[in-house]
């Protein structure tokens, strides 16, 4: 059965920039900057104290609630605890730790037992106490979402589409560790039992849909899905509508239709921590973009300074107008390159300015393209001329927190109309309004 | 390094207003070289005048208002040129020149501008030129000949009879009429390429076009109803309305039931004024009618909720 999701767009990919270099240089830098908060939630309260000495992997802070611990990346010295800048734009308490070069390891718990006998309260706790949370940029806690799955969900899918153009960190850890994805799929569903285990990866990935194609039939019970390539189709509804053909309603969570998702990446380190115990120190970062000398992907200690990892991949051109965590469709530029890789960074990308970028005078000619590639269905024109006039009644009507913020629309629009901005705007209002 | 910090998304695709303005301007080409051909060189002054008189008014506005000066996004441009489309080539130039400005002043800027306006520039100031001077709107030199005046294929059909012109000649353009509407090949030739170039989408015209094919197929005035569809078709403004006037963004819905019902709309009034009207001609007041008709389409063709049944339930 195929399904396909609404609107959508097909931005220039430049993936190939970043594809080239296929040997990935480990980054070990000479100071980890580690946020206390790196997941959707209450923030950690850090469990060592300025002049600790902490081993790699050695959890350093944790805490209750909608929580997740996070864990040294390198083995060194705490040398601060401190209030640093976040690529989400906000200053969050972090532990800066000086790297002692010596990676000596925190004692791993590995675990020999079949994944189709393991404990599923177990593999849980596992996947908390290793700090797993979805590595796709929402940074949901892993095993909340799991558990909350658990025993209502009959399709569990596996994100691949990376579908914002130049990232190829999934793409990457596809093409290199495959196995790693496979088994952590079998390890969730193992414990979240559902009836379909679905693969989806979008079809501008040759080489990694080859590598998983030849070791399918080691793996049995799990689907490839191989999709025409469109984005958005890597955001959570738009791959279940992709997959499925659910919908999830306005203000539900996927399990509402019965269906979970993770990224491949959050797969990997789910194998990571609940076979090798691992936590989660490190992951694969794209950085790319045509102002970057050397464009790669580059297998990154969480901690490590977005200069750094810009200096390993040969600096900045003077071109550089933007530097992005994420990807150029859904991602935060950033003023300050000393913010740190979190869980969620899959990438960093170096732009010039858009030739094609904002007007001086944004007017809206009602052209009805964002209608057309709105891949929830939002009528975007309305939305923009209801924000401007602050009709709370109408943006309600409009249904403008639906709006996933993909920004197909903004991309699109020939008057250059700043959308997705006015849209968080619209929602704010409509959050104020509510609390009033 | 000075880093900018701004709203995602950071890339933007190449579709720019001005760049769909010239390919408007671009498609309506081959119907102005058809009537600049067959009609006379005077053609070409008269759109020279529009264009000049909406671009004049455009950047006078401005001025006068202390607004920004918008002739660079080269929507007036386009207002010029499709209203000189709409007239006949022997119309005095003061006329179409004052045809222009109200178009560009009354009916666009004085709604709030570009994308604001209710009623369609060209065809409202073609309305007006109707009112103010009903005889200059209808002179139309007979082919070949100097000095003498003819009768469009359209005249013809209200007595009701075929014209005398054949079909190949109707569908080339080898007729007398108005400076843009007289081949509809040349104007099929443009909306294909606005359709390619995906500035406009197929729906409104093909439901236009498709429900007055219908309409005079059924209800054909001669013995012969094919040909009646057919010369109905290719007849009076109605190609060029249906492919350049109802397809005008700031004035047509933007939901695709919404273009399909504007567009068969638009068909039905076409047909309804063809037969019972005043004048032998239907498109202006039918597109100008279904215009004011926009707003209550958009709104109740607006999709369906993500994720809920029609209604909005969930």
């Amino acid at each position: 059965m195929k399904h396909l999701f609404f609107g959508g767009i097909h931005p220039k990919y430049q993936k190939e920039l970043s594809t080239g270099v296929t040997e990935f240089q480990h980054i070990t830098p000479k100071e980890v900057v580690i946020p206390l908060l790196q997941h959707i939630g209450t923030p950690c309260t850090p469990l060592v104290k300025v002049g600790d000495r902490v081993l790699l992997g050695q959890k350093i802070g944790d805490g209750e609630g909608l929580c997740v611990p996070v864990h040294a990346s390198v083995s060194g010295t705490v040398t601060a605890i401190e209030p640093r800048p976040h690529p989400s734009g906000r200053v969050v308490p972090a532990v800066v730790i000086k790297n002692d070069f010596q990676d000596r390891e925190a004692e791993a718990k590995e675990c020999h037992i079949p994944i189709d006998q393991m404990d599923p309260d177990e593999v849980l706790k596992a996947i908390r106490e290793s700090g797993i949370v979805g590595m796709g940029g929402a940074a949901f806690p892993g095993n909340v979402k799991a558990l909350s799955s658990m025993g209502h969900i009959d399709t569990l899918i596996a994100n691949a589409c990376e579908c914002e153009p130049y990232i190829t960190a999934d793409d990457s850890l596809l093409r290199t560790a495959p196995e790693d994805v496979l088994l952590g799929m079998k390890i969730l569903a193992h414990v979240l039992k559902p009836e379909r285990v679905v693969l989806a990866v979008e079809d501008n990935k040759a080489a990694a849909i080859a590598k998983i194609q030849s070791l399918l039939s080691q793996h049995e019970g799990i689907e490839l899905r191989v999709l025409p390539t469109r984005y958005p189709q890597g955001a959570e509804k738009q791959l279940i509508q992709a997959v499925t053909g659910r919908e999830v309603p306005g203000g539900q969570l996927p399990v509402s239709v019965g269906c979970a998702v993770f990224n491949v990446s959050t797969y990997a380190a789910v194998y990571g921590a609940v076979v090798r115990g691992r936590p989660l120190t490190q992951r694969i970062v794209t950085i790319s973009g045509e102002t970057v000398r050397e464009p790669q992907n580059f297998v990154v200690r969480i901690g490590t300074s977005f200069h750094d990892l810009i200096e390993a991949a040969g600096g900045l051109t003077s071109r550089t107008e933007r530097v992005i965590s994420g990807g150029p469709m859904m991602g935060i530029a950033q003023n300050d390159l000393a913010v740190s890789v979190v869980k969620a960074t899959n990438s960093i990308l170096c732009l010039p300015e858009d030739k094609n970028g904002a007007a001086e005078n944004p007017v809206c000619i009602r052209c009805g393209k964002c209608v057309e590639v709105c891949p929830m269905r939002l009528q975007p024109l309305y939305m923009y001329r209801f924000e401007q006039a602050r009709d709370v009644k109408a943006l309600e009507r409009l249904n403008v927190t639906d709006c996933i913020e993909c920004g197909s629309c903004a991309f699109t629009c020939p008057g250059k109309l700043p959308l997705v901005e006015r849209f968080r705007k619209g929602k704010q209002l409509i959050k104020e309004a509510r609390g009033k | 390094m000075k880093l900018t910090v701004a709203s995602s998304p950071h890339i933007r695709g190449n579709f720019r207003t001005n760049r769909i303005m010239l390919d408007v301007v671009l498609a309506l080409m081959p119907g102005l070289l058809v009537g600049t051909l067959v009609l006379e060189l005077r053609a070409l002054l008269v759109v020279l005048v529009c264009v000049t008189s909406a671009v004049v008014s455009e950047w006078l506005y401005s001025q006068v208002r202390h607004t920004r000066n918008t002739v660079a996004d080269c929507s007036a441009i386009v207002t010029g040129l499709l209203l000189a489309m709409t007239l006949p080539v022997t119309i005095p130039l003061y006329q179409a020149a004052l045809g222009s400005a109200f178009a560009i002043v009354v009916v666009k800027a004085l709604c709030g501008g570009l994308g604001q306006n209710i009623f369609n520039p060209a065809l409202s100031a073609r309305a007006l030129l109707m009112l103010l001077w009903p005889a200059s709107m209808v002179r139309f030199p007979a082919l070949g000949v100097d000095g003498v005046t003819a009768a469009t294929p359209l005249h013809h059909m209200v007595m009701p009879a075929l014209p005398e012109e054949s079909l190949l000649d109707m569908f080339l353009g080898n007729v007398p009429g108005c400076i843009g509407e007289i081949s509809t090949v040349a104007l099929l030739l443009g909306g294909v390429y606005l359709i390619v170039r995906k500035v406009i989408s197929y729906r409104i015209p093909t439901a236009y076009l498709g429900t007055v094919a219908v309409l005079t197929l059924v209800f054909h005035k001669t013995d012969a109803p094919l040909e009646w569809m057919l010369y109905s078709l290719t007849s009076g403004g109605l190609v060029l309305g249906a492919i350049f006037m109802a397809t005008d963004y700031a004035t047509s819905p933007v939901t695709k039931p919404g273009q399909v019902l504007y567009g068969i709309g638009c068909g039905v009034l076409t047909v309804l004024f063809r037969y019972f009207g005043l004048f032998p001609e239907g498109v202006t007041y039918a597109i100008l009618l279904m215009n004011a008709c926009v707003w209550i389409l958009d709104r109740y063709t607006a999709p369906r909720r993500f994720g809920c049944k029609k209604g909005g339930k969930a």
